[in-house]
Parts: structure tokens; sequence; C-alpha cells
């Protein structure tokens, strides 16, 4: 079993766990329904639909609501903190938090004392805390898109909205970005960087890069980089190396995006329900398997 | 137009930067630094928000920077809307400045501009907000569900309903896209 940890915007919605389904377009939890538009909501779809291709359960779900003032992500820090010791998942992710230096180091010292270490994604509020506690080595994957990326390889900016504008400018020199943040040691073992070209890299370097389909409405569609981070837990939850994860993440998000032939203005959702073809394309028979890969 | 008008166009804003020590202001959530810092200007100081020192970073702030020798006047005028500062310390190394870069990518129907990790997205035509993506803090997906649909006039303005750098980064883009709008009409 894998999890993925995050946030819905509801204040009112209070901490829930346990195992995710999805259904009439919709993220059910514990009974709580919850709407993929964007956010840990669109992340969690994609992962299902990974989960159910492959005819496994999962993922598991640590949610909480905030809409941005904090209350909501401490109480699930607190939660994670006691929670994740007793627990055992292939892969964990984190998502869209309040970032919190002090908290998100908690969480890490819980999660060193699971039985077995999971395999570690972080993506947005989480990856910010990540980065800035300077435990980013600790993770196994963050997937930034190209500004974020800037961010990380600002080893003074504590978030991407400090980051420094000399830096800012090399938006298209992501080789470069990416060894700056290796070299200052805010970079996780792989880097999924989301952007025209996707690309996966580790201190070595990009090992791969994927430009095709090259569908340019997707930059501006809120939650496109949710499903790719949700295609990476999927698929390491369920089995898959990380860097073959990350690929593949790749290639089914931009298969996806090109079968719904969206303009800027297409919502998420219309692009996740193309998902378990894409799957069933890019993997076959052999992607149940994940021993194979 | 007065007299009295005409002088006051021509006043110099009070304590203009460079002139005297600073000091920066520590709240609480970033959504009261961004109702001190409309408080404070609205009522012609110049002050700006910045990103604080190492020290006292939790990983989502912002402080207000503004001129020690008014001190005083503007923690009575905060206190007064009742909005109080944790605390008060003086500036004794560069602050942190925002990114104050925008993109833009015309779209043909539509038109996008990002601000730091933040884009919001337009239609041309109808200016209503399609799309809101990027960011990383929780009140992104709740900022989004706000907007999206709603047009640039209608909706309500990140830097009101938001809580946090991103949604402050998202109130940058808007006013930009905003600024850009009038040149589509």
């Amino acid at each position: 079993m894998f999890a993925v940890v995050g946030t819905v915007p509801d204040d009112h919605f209070p901490i829930v766990a346990g195992p995710v389904s999805v259904a009439g377009g919709r993220i059910v939890l514990n009974g709580h329904e919850i709407d993929i538009n964007r956010g840990t909501a669109a992340l969690l779809a994609a992962a299902a639909m990974v989960s159910r291709y492959m005819g496994k359960d999962g993922p598991e779900a640590f949610l909480v609501g905030d809409t941005g003032r904090g209350k909501g992500s401490r109480k699930l820090y607190a939660h994670l903190e006691e929670t994740l010791p007793k627990r055992s998942y292939t892969s964990l992710t984190f998502h869209y938090i309040q970032p919190d230096v002090d908290w998100h180091n908690r969480v890490l010292f819980s999660v060193d004392e699971m039985a077995k270490r999971p395999v570690l994604i972080a993506d947005a509020g989480f990856m910010y805390a990540a980065k800035m506690s300077g435990q980013a080595g600790a993770y196994d994957v963050f997937t930034p898109d190209i500004g974020e990326l800037a961010f990380l390889a600002d080893e003074a900016a504590p978030h991407p909205f400090y980051t420094r504008g000399f830096i800012f400018h090399e938006n298209n020199r992501a080789p470069q970005l990416i060894e700056r943040a290796y070299a200052h040691q805010n970079a996780a073992r792989y880097l999924l960087v989301k952007g025209a070209e996707d690309l996966v890299a580790d201190k070595s370097g990009i090992l791969e890069s994927v430009s095709e389909p090259c569908i340019e409405a997707l930059e501006a569609i809120g939650g496109t980089g949710d499903i790719i981070t949700g295609l990476v837990a999927g698929l390491t939850g369920n089995g898959h190396r990380v860097s073959a994860a990350c690929l593949g993440a790749i290639h089914v998000s931009r298969m996806a995006g090109r079968m719904a032939n969206p303009n800027p203005g297409t919502q998420v959702f219309d692009i996740i329900r193309k998902i378990p073809d894409c799957l069933e394309a890019f993997y076959g028979a052999g992607g149940r398997r994940a021993t194979q890969l | 137009m007065g007299l009295l008008d005409f002088f006051k166009k021509r006043t110099a804003p009070k304590d203009p930067f460079g002139a005297t020590d600073r000091g920066f202001m520590v709240f609480d959530n970033t959504s009261e630094v961004i109702r001190a810092e409309n408080i404070i200007k609205g009522n012609g100081w110049r002050v700006r928000v910045m990103g604080p020192p190492p020290e006292i970073r939790t990983g989502c702030d912002l402080v207000i920077e503004y001129p020690l020798i008014e001190h005083l006047n503007i923690i009575r005028m905060l206190g007064e809307a009742g909005l109080a500062p944790i605390k008060t310390v003086p500036v004794s190394g560069p602050l942190l400045e925002p990114v104050d870069i925008f993109f833009t990518r015309d779209f043909g129907k539509f038109l996008m501009v990002r601000a730091a990790n933040m884009k919001i997205t337009i239609d041309k035509t109808s200016l209503v907000v399609v799309n809101i993506s990027g960011g990383g803090c929780p009140d992104v997906p709740f900022l989004a569900r706000e907007m999206v649909g709603k047009t640039l006039d209608g909706a309500p303005r990140p830097c009101s309903i938001g809580h946090t750098l991103c949604g402050y980064a998202l109130d940058l883009a808007y006013e930009e896209i905003k600024r850009q709008s009038l040149c589509l009409q």
C-alpha cells in the first residue's frame, strides 16, 4: 500500500485517513466526497487510476481541510508525527500543505521510525519545506515545474516567491539550474522537472527528456502537475523503480493531455479521465507486472 | 481642485526609503501582513513587503519593512485596526526581495501571466478567469475554486481571500493581467 498526504480547500474538513476510491468524478474517502478539480484530489485520482489499472488497491490518503491559514496543516503534521511510525507504505507522497520547517522535520523524524522506509516523494508546499529544511537529500523524488526548479537552485530562497532575479531569469537553462540545485544539496535523489520539456535528472545531470507530444495549452491548466506527481506516486507505490516511474508518468500524462485535446480553459478532470486509456496504451499488459520494469 | 488639494498632491510620500533606519514587523500570518500593508499604505506611509531574515523564517512568511522613526505612529495606527504585530525588529541585514518579474504568454484566445510560481489565465474576449495553476500552498486550490469562471472584475482579489505567499504571488499576477487586459478592451 502507498499513501498520499495533502489538503482540500475547506476549513471545515476534518483530518481523514483511509483508502481512496474514485467514483462519479469524485474522490471518496471514509464517506467524504471530494471534487476532483485540482490539488491533492487530482493527484489522488491519478494515483488511484494507476492502482485500478494494475488491479491493486490504493492509495491511502491523509487529508485535512486548509484554505491557507495553516491551522489544518499543523493538525495534519501532528497527526502524521504520531501515526506514521506505526504504518507501512511502499511510497509516501507529500503534497499541498502549509510549508513549515519545524513541522516538516518532525514528520521526517517519524518517517525514520517506520520499519521500512518508503519511497519519499515531495511536491508543492511540502517540497518547499523539505528544501528549506536542508533535508532535500532525504527524498527520492521532487517534482518541480521550471519556476520551482529555479527556487531549488537558489540556495538563499525559502520559497519560490523569493527566488533571486538572476536565477529566475535562467528559466530556460534547466541543466544549469539542476546542477546548481544538487551542488547546494537542495534536490532529491531524482528530480522530475515539469515543463514544455519534461526532464528526469539526478546528481549526474539529465537522464531523460521528453518533449513530445507538445501540448502548449497544458501550461495554463491548473492540476496538470498534480497528475504527473500522482502517476509517480501510483507507479512507485505499486512497485515500479523510481526512475522508470518518473519516465512513465511523463509519457502517460502527455498522452492524456493530447487525448483531451485541451485549450487553456480546459479543466484538469477532462485530462484525468483519459488516464486509464493512456496507461493501457503505454504499458499494455506488461505494466500490470511491476517487477518487469 | 482646491489649493489644499494642490499641495497634497505634491507632498512627498511619508518617509521615502533610504532616508532613515528601517525595521520590520512580524505578524502571525501572511493574511495579516497583507491587511497591515493595505492599512499602512492607505494612510500614506511607504512600506515594503519583504522576506524575513533566516532566524525567524518558518517557511511561508512575509514581513513589512518600515521606517523606524515612524514606529510609534504606525504601531498606533495598526493597533486601532486591531492588527498589532507579534514583534518589531530593526533591520540589521538584507531582507529577501519578492520576485518582481512577470512572464506573459499569449495563446491567441487566451492570455496567461505568471508571477513567481503562480499563473493566471483569462479568456481575452470575456475576461473570465479560466485557469489558475502553479503554487504549493494550500490556499491555491481554494483561490482557484473562488476565481475560476468569474470575470477579472467579478472575481475576488487574491490578496483579499488568500493567506500565503502563493496567494500573494497570485495577486501580483492578477494585477498584471488586469493591467494588460485594459489593452484588450
